[in-house]
């Protein structure tokens, strides 16, 4: 009260929606389908089909990152571009987290396997180096080039051996002095033990092999067999995990978890998912150095090597600006049954926490709330409300909008809701004079005062003009003429005039006799009925 | 809100993979603003597109293919409007359009019906207050008379040659008196019109006979936003709803029914078997059990969440929208 500050409020730029309406679309058609998957399922298919879903949301990552670095390549305004490319480095640390956890945690890939996947992630995910190695193998004389043999290393520290050893028969060719060492080098990276996905070995087995190779390439490194080149001198230090050689090579590796994962790769190959922690932190520390401290990126992936999925969330959503990821991740985690309802002071939980906030931000959006709905549905404890808080302040400016509302309220029996917002729309058509389309709305929220209402309008009218007006209407009510009592009136009223009309003398007096003893006339109209009586009892029928 | 009019190529027909699939994604051609929401369009002729919006204006977009770019070719503001023009909110949503080269006519919330000829700036002819509820859609009859359905579940004929402004025919739905939302005349056959309610109902009529539909089949859960005959294949409907649904109805003869029936007389055939079938595609969708024999319903989309807004068939091609902001072209629907 006593600062005389003036706070602008500015909604959540409205460029950042634009660009991401894609992103929200196909995931909530993603959430949708997840929420209804079976969970009978159990095991491996289970497992299988919630993979199959990370997998989902990460494709519609890309894609949407795809379309931001076009959208940043083809405008012209500078502003813009920083802000396309802007997004497309926060999706791409999006995609790049997200991916972690479906390996550690949906995933939950044992040890063996567990390399493989983080060597994929790494590959995937590190492309500084992609220009330089396509640069290499597209000159004429490879093994020529000044960067030859930094992207012979870069296969090595990524582990693709295959490319390594075509690159390095190339050189071997050029160079006849170093066959014999290219040979042994060449066999050694041939030979290198790598866990399989099947179940062709055991651990063990592979630890037992691995072993041996790893003393082999020891003795050949201190025979001095790489002696002369001191790059596959180097490469032999990397193949025996040498922690100094492969750090040597940090500008490859641009990020300690890539160096985390070549250490692992050449020093433990059969790392448990529970050790990485601990190599983790050593790594970051050792490829920091101390020069520079970790930034919200490296916290997240940090928390996530050890397993600490709340923290991964809780990390998450201070860094990144909405809540579009922590939600669905935070959701996919939670089908995995892998977090424990961890209460928030007012008793709902994470997952519902955060889904509600995601879904309150697209109602602010004039199209996007339709997704945002699908949420609440699936939030357990208060979606309910909070839908029933937020349909209520969607502006209404077509009929069309306003019956998908209703049908979104009717499905789920708010019928508040219904009858309020039947009310508004019958209020605006009475205004403009849509008596029909008034009543019509009357009809769909049964509201049998608002018919009533607009049943008087009309006898005022006739009152007034000595006509009805919209005939149409009024000869064609059918059943609903049963919704008011005034409204029945009306019907009947006007039937009797027609009946008057066709000169169906005998009918019209019973009619208008019922209409008098059945109490269903206003009072201000008695003198009306009686007055079309008069000339009725000039007839001789009646 | 940026509303825009966009063209997208789905692609040449040599684009087709091995299975006959449709390779890559449509590509956006061009675009142009649209102020409001756009409620109905169609093409004019191969060049030009007229566009009812939210605010009561109607647009004719011409689209000049040597250069790829819209246009806006013509305008009729305020076509529909409450009250009175010069109130500055007064604008009513224009609902439907339909096209008839070079008229077109269009239906909106105010009730109005428009009469417009292309190239003439002033509306030919207007019926203030056609109606006391909302015109939701119209479609032409004939030449000179069009169909509108209403929010109080009346179907109307129009014959525009006549200067009264009531209509020729009114039909009513028995019962409650459920909006009807979209209509379609049957191309061949034009005394058979199909209308979709609120309800998802879809009902089949008969306008030379009585006043009520042949058939009601319950089909969606919930609003039936369009229903289309096939133009070239008209034994087969296509309807999709508020639901998410799309349904391809199908009252197409059986190939070995067809077989059966020319085996069996022998004399003729070419002239036998063709009258029978015309008169079994008659009887199909004004058959009061169309649930006997013949009639064939499939839902085409597999996951279905939003709303499916908006379809349209052509030869071997469907294409229809969602509210989940997704545009779907299925190119082999027969196959």
């Amino acid at each position: 009260p006593s600062s005389s500050r003036v706070f602008v409020v500015r909604r959540d730029q409205d460029i950042y929606i634009q660009t991401l309406r894609k992103l929200f679309n196909e995931s909530h058609g993603i959430f949708v389908g997840l929420q209804r998957s079976e969970e009978e399922l159990a095991g491996k298919s289970r497992k299988a089909q919630l993979v199959q879903v990370s997998k989902n949301y990460r494709s519609v990552i890309r894609a949407c990152m795809e379309d931001m670095h076009q959208a940043a390549i083809s405008t012209r305004d500078p502003a813009l571009q920083s802000q396309y490319s802007t997004q497309v480095s926060i999706l791409s640390a999006m995609e790049l987290i997200w991916n972690l956890c479906e390996i550690l945690f949906v995933e939950a890939a044992a040890a063996g396997p567990l390399l493989l996947r983080l060597l994929d992630w790494v590959r995937l995910h590190v492309c500084d180096v992609d220009n330089m190695v396509r640069e290499v193998l597209s000159s004429e004389n490879p093994s020529k080039h000044e960067l030859f043999w930094n992207v012979v290393d870069v296969f090595v520290l990524q582990g693709r051996m295959d490319e390594a050893r075509h690159l390095l028969s190339k050189e071997a060719s050029a160079n006849p002095t170093s066959v014999n060492m290219y040979k042994i080098l060449d066999d050694l990276m041939k030979k290198m033990p790598v866990p399989s996905l099947g179940n062709t070995q055991t651990l063990t087995e592979m630890e037992l092999k691995w072993q041996h190779w790893h003393e082999e390439c020891q003795r050949y490194l201190q025979d001095g067999t790489f002696a002369s080149n001191s790059h596959m001198e180097s490469i032999c230090k990397i193949l025996l995990g040498d922690e100094d050689a492969i750090l040597e090579k940090k500008e490859l590796m641009t990020t300690w978890y890539h160096f985390l994962v070549t250490r692992l790769l050449y020093s433990h190959p059969t790392v448990k998912p529970m050790e990485l922690r601990f190599y983790a932190q050593a790594c970051m520390d050792l490829f920091l150095g101390g020069e520079s401290s970790p930034e919200p990126l490296d916290t997240i992936l940090m928390a996530a090597f050890e397993f600490e999925m709340h923290q991964v969330i809780k990390e998450c959503s201070i860094a990144l600006s909405n809540w579009w990821f922590v939600a669905h991740l935070t959701d996919l985690l939670d089908h995995c049954k892998l977090l424990q309802s961890h209460n928030l002071y007012f008793g709902s939980n994470m997952r519902e926490f955060l889904l509600l906030e995601y879904a309150s931000g697209l109602f602010s959006h004039h199209s996007l709330w339709q997704l945002g709905v699908d949420y609440f549905d699936h939030c357990p404890e208060y979606g309910r409300v909070y839908l029933e808080l937020h349909i209520e302040r969607i502006p209404l400016n077509t009929e069309q909008k306003a019956l998908k509302v209703l049908r979104i309220c009717e499905q789920r029996q708010m019928h508040e809701q219904v009858r309020s917002i039947c009310k508004i729309m019958a209020m605006k058509a009475l205004r403009n004079n849509r008596l029909g389309s008034a009543l019509s709305w009357s009809i769909r929220a049964k509201d049998a005062a608002f018919a009533t209402l607009i049943s008087d309008r009309f006898l005022k009218d006739y009152c007034e003009r000595g006509c009805f007006s919209d005939l149409d209407l009024i000869d064609n009510l059918g059943p609903s003429m049963l919704l008011s009592d005034r409204l029945t009136f009306l019907g009947k009223y006007r039937e009797f005039h027609r009946l008057y009309g066709e000169k169906r003398f005998s009918e019209a007096a019973k009619l208008l006799l019922m209409l008098m003893t059945a109490h269903i006339a206003p009072c201000s109209f008695w003198m009306t009925l009686l007055t079309d009586a008069l000339p009725l009892l000039e007839q001789k029928e009646v | 809100q940026d509303n825009r009019i966009s063209i997208w190529s789905a692609g040449d027909l040599g684009n087709v993979g091995l299975n006959g699939e449709y390779q890559g994604e449509p590509q956006l051609l061009c675009d142009i603003r649209h102020n409001g929401d756009v409620m109905d369009m169609q093409f004019l002729d191969q060049e030009r597109i007229v566009v009812a919006s939210s605010t009561g204006t109607v647009t004719v977009f011409r689209h000049h293919q040597n250069n790829q770019t819209l246009s806006a070719n013509q305008r009729w503001e305020k076509a529909h409007y409450h009250v009175d023009q010069d109130t500055c909110c007064g604008g009513a949503a224009c609902t439907g359009v339909i096209c008839n080269n070079p008229e077109i006519v269009t239906v909106g919330e105010d009730g109005r019906i428009n009469l417009f000829r292309a190239d003439q700036k002033d509306a030919v002819r207007t019926i203030d207050n056609a109606d006391s509820s909302t015109l939701h859609a119209v479609t032409f009859l004939r030449t000179t008379e069009i169909l509108t359905v209403n929010s109080i579940g009346q179907l109307k004929i129009w014959d525009l040659r006549q200067q009264r402004n009531e209509p020729s025919q009114i039909f009513s739905l028995t019962g409650d008196r459920v909006p009807l939302h979209c209509v379609d005349r049957h191309p061949n056959q034009q005394h058979i019109v199909a209308t979709g309610g609120q309800d998802g109902m879809l009902s089949i009529w008969d306008i030379r006979q009585g006043t009520m539909p042949v058939s009601l089949l319950n089909a969606h859960e919930a609003e039936m936003w369009e229903v289309h005959f096939h133009p070239s294949n008209p034994d087969h409907l296509f309807t999709c709803s508020e639901d998410g649904s799309l349904w391809h109805w199908d009252t197409s003869t059986d190939i070995s029914e067809k077989t059966s029936f020319l085996h069996q007389g022998g004399r003729s055939t070419t002239y036998f078997s063709h009258n029978t079938i015309n008169q079994s595609v008659v009887s199909a969708w004004l058959s009061n059990d169309p649930t006997k024999d013949r009639m064939e319903i499939t839902n085409l989309i597999p996951n279905q969440t939003l709303s499916v807004n908006s379809l349209d068939i052509l030869g071997p091609c469907l294409v229809y929208g969602t509210d989940a902001e997704a545009i779907y072209v299925n190119r082999q629907l027969f196959a």
